[in-house]
């Protein structure tokens, strides 16, 4: 009788290396995203910065690197303001919006039994058709003419229509808010969703009453999500250089805010 | 204590929790027993607030508890899952509930860490959960409710996640523990061995009902059904049909012959179908047959369950499917029945280790 073979065939190289080397498994998992980051990011970011220190020569790029932009950028009293106007009209938006989509987020988290996922889907909706369709949408509401000036008008509530509807920064949060809800809404849910519900019980079990147990539970255990709404809000021109400065100036920025924000979320969770 | 009258809890048309009557002292050690969908943890969840009652009342120190929420009773608990904050330190946690009564931080400071050393954990106060094991988290969890100083402690399965070492151990301090506090703890488990060891009183659950309410040894020596004695430990259950001789009451038992009822044959017709039942403890064995007047039958030893100095041996009697079970237990250094699985052996028992029970 002939013995039967341990294995049906012998183990490559390459599979023995890798069952025998756990780390290595996963890098070799991680490389196909990891090197779309690497070009998508890095590069660029890389070209990015590079361009902002070209300068424009008539028609065509004078490559020669220049501090030019900056200097030129950082002398001008018009750049900073609006650079500081965004700032205040992005943070606003966004804490507006957060603020909004966690009580959706947390009815779908906690109240919703049934057909999650639809109610996902749903929230999701918005973000279905283009954001300039979704912004030209909005202008039939708040127009000159819009539905709601119109109605105003009707109900004889005012004279003439508001022009303030459309072009003030409320009409921008309310627009980036209705926008964005879906990039608010889908992390702060899934933090809300992975809360252990034992801990919130515990909390109740050891004398805190709802509200209590929400902002000493709930709230900081959501933080995460909290955090990554915020951030997906607050990340979203034809002298390319200059533009290209301009980018260098806002991710700094935006940086530097995130940065300060994390800073709080520590305080606050502690 | 705590009063539990006719407490009901239906899920739609599942009936979770049903009719429960329940007296449980203060100080008592109270244990709820019973295989998974029994009702136990349901019946625990209506206790502390967390589930509402169907109907019924629960009552705690005379007071009607059943509509109050559960931050407002007087009771804390320990979860299965332990449930420790996973965003706060070790003190964190055990000061959780004295933080919101407004103690003043350096009383606060003393009793965390009175609670650090009774729970034997001086020095873990500044980590995380993430960084303590499972028997660590258990006894954090144990110092967050007891810190309160509850009127009554509840603790759903809080071994179960324990390796036996552990479990054993954790089992002891739990024990003196509430000694030591007098609390009245009611404990949630479906592991008899527990129950058994820790409690002052049982209650067998199935179905949603409560089967037997007794000590310990009054559980396992008067087990009032099939399940309840299948549930303490081993128990050699034969049908027999009761029959009258002279004044005493015999049962006939198929393959084992005739067995005197003493005493627990009150109320039963002549020729009613039971359940007579043996403890493996109530049996005897010997290698040839016993002189004397005892009832013995033989049969071969199919099989031996070594368990230090006690020992099972599983004996095949003609006529019985399944194997009568006989515990004996060895002297130091002795091993009587190692080797003879196969050897022909007499099986005896004492009278009053006969029992009836009930079918369900």
């Amino acid at each position: 009788m002939t013995a039967m073979p341990l294995t049906q065939r012998p183990a490559s190289a390459l599979s023995r290396f890798l069952h025998r080397h756990e780390a290595w498994r996963g890098w070799l998992l991680l490389a196909p995203a990891f090197c779309l980051m690497l070009v998508a990011i890095l590069f660029q970011l890389g070209s990015t910065l590079a361009m902002s220190t070209w300068s424009l020569d008539g028609y065509s790029v004078d490559r020669t690197p220049t501090l030019g932009n900056y200097s030129a950028m950082l002398g001008q009293p018009m750049f900073s303001a609006l650079i500081g106007r965004s700032l205040v009209v992005a943070t606003f938006a966004t804490v507006v919006t957060v603020a909004l989509c966690y009580p959706m987020a947390y009815f779908v988290a906690f109240h919703v039994h049934r057909h999650k996922a639809l109610w996902l889907i749903l929230l999701t909706l918005p973000f279905w058709t283009s954001y300039l369709l979704r912004v030209f949408a909005w202008k039939v509401v708040l127009g000159y003419e819009g539905v709601l000036n119109t109605a105003l008008i009707g109900l004889g509530i005012v004279q003439e229509p508001l022009a303030a509807l459309l072009y003030s920064q409320t009409a921008v949060t309310l627009v980036l808010a209705h926008s964005w809800a879906a990039f608010a809404i889908l992390p702060t849910y899934v933090s809300l969703e992975k809360i252990d519900r034992s801990c919130i019980e515990a909390a109740a079990d050891l004398g805190d009453g709802p509200m209590r147990r929400f902002w000493r539970i709930t709230f900081p255990l959501s933080l995460p999500g909290v955090v990554a709404a915020f951030f997906m809000m607050f990340g979203p021109m034809d002298n390319w250089p200059a533009g290209a400065t301009l980018s260098v100036v806002m991710i700094v920025t935006i940086g530097l805010a995130g940065l300060a924000f994390l800073a709080v979320g520590r305080l606050v969770g502690r | 204590m705590i009063s539990l009258r006719s407490v009901c809890k239906s899920f739609g048309r599942m009936q979770a929790v049903n009719d429960v009557l329940l007296e449980i002292a203060a100080g008592e050690f109270f244990s709820l027993l019973g295989a998974s969908g029994s009702g136990k943890t349901t019946l625990l969840r209506m206790i502390a607030g967390f589930e509402a009652v169907t109907s019924g009342q629960i009552l705690i120190d005379g007071q009607p508890m059943q509509d109050t929420p559960p931050h407002l009773r007087p009771i804390n608990m320990v979860f299965q899952n332990y449930a420790i904050f996973p965003h706060l330190t070790v003190r964190d946690n055990i000061a959780y509930g004295l933080r919101r009564l407004g103690t003043p931080k350096a009383e606060q400071a003393r009793m965390v860490d009175a609670m650090l050393e009774l729970i034997a954990l001086p020095g873990y106060g500044d980590r995380r959960a993430h960084q303590l094991s499972g028997g660590q988290m258990q006894r954090v969890a144990l110092a967050r409710a007891l810190i309160l100083k509850p009127k009554l402690l509840l603790l759903d399965e809080p071994l179960g996640a324990l390796d036996k070492h552990l479990r054993e151990q954790m089992q002891m301090e739990l024990r003196s523990l509430q000694r030591q506090l007098g609390i009245t703890f009611v404990l949630v488990t479906h592991d008899q061995e527990e129950a058994l060891t820790l409690s002052d009183r049982v209650a067998v659950m199935a179905n949603g009902q409560v089967t037997q309410v007794d000590t310990p040894s009054g559980l396992y020596d008067r087990s009032r059904t099939r399940q309840v004695a299948a549930f303490v430990g081993t128990m050699n259950v034969f049908d027999a049909t009761v029959r009258t001789d002279g004044s005493a009451r015999i049962a006939d038992v198929a393959g084992l012959g005739v067995m005197a009822l003493n005493g627990c044959s009150q109320g039963r017709a002549n020729g009613e179908r039971v359940l007579v039942a043996l403890r493996p403890e109530g049996l005897g064995l010997s290698r040839t047959k016993p002189a004397g007047p005892a009832h013995a039958v033989a049969g071969q030893l199919q099989a031996r369950q070594y368990l230090g100095r006690r020992q099972l041996l599983h004996v095949k009697v003609a006529g019985r499917a399944a194997p009568v079970t006989v515990a004996t237990a060895a002297a130091r250094g002795e091993d009587p029945w190692s080797g003879d699985e196969g050897s022909p052996v007499w099986l005896t028992w004492a009278p009053d280790a006969v029992s009836i029970l009930d079918p369900t």
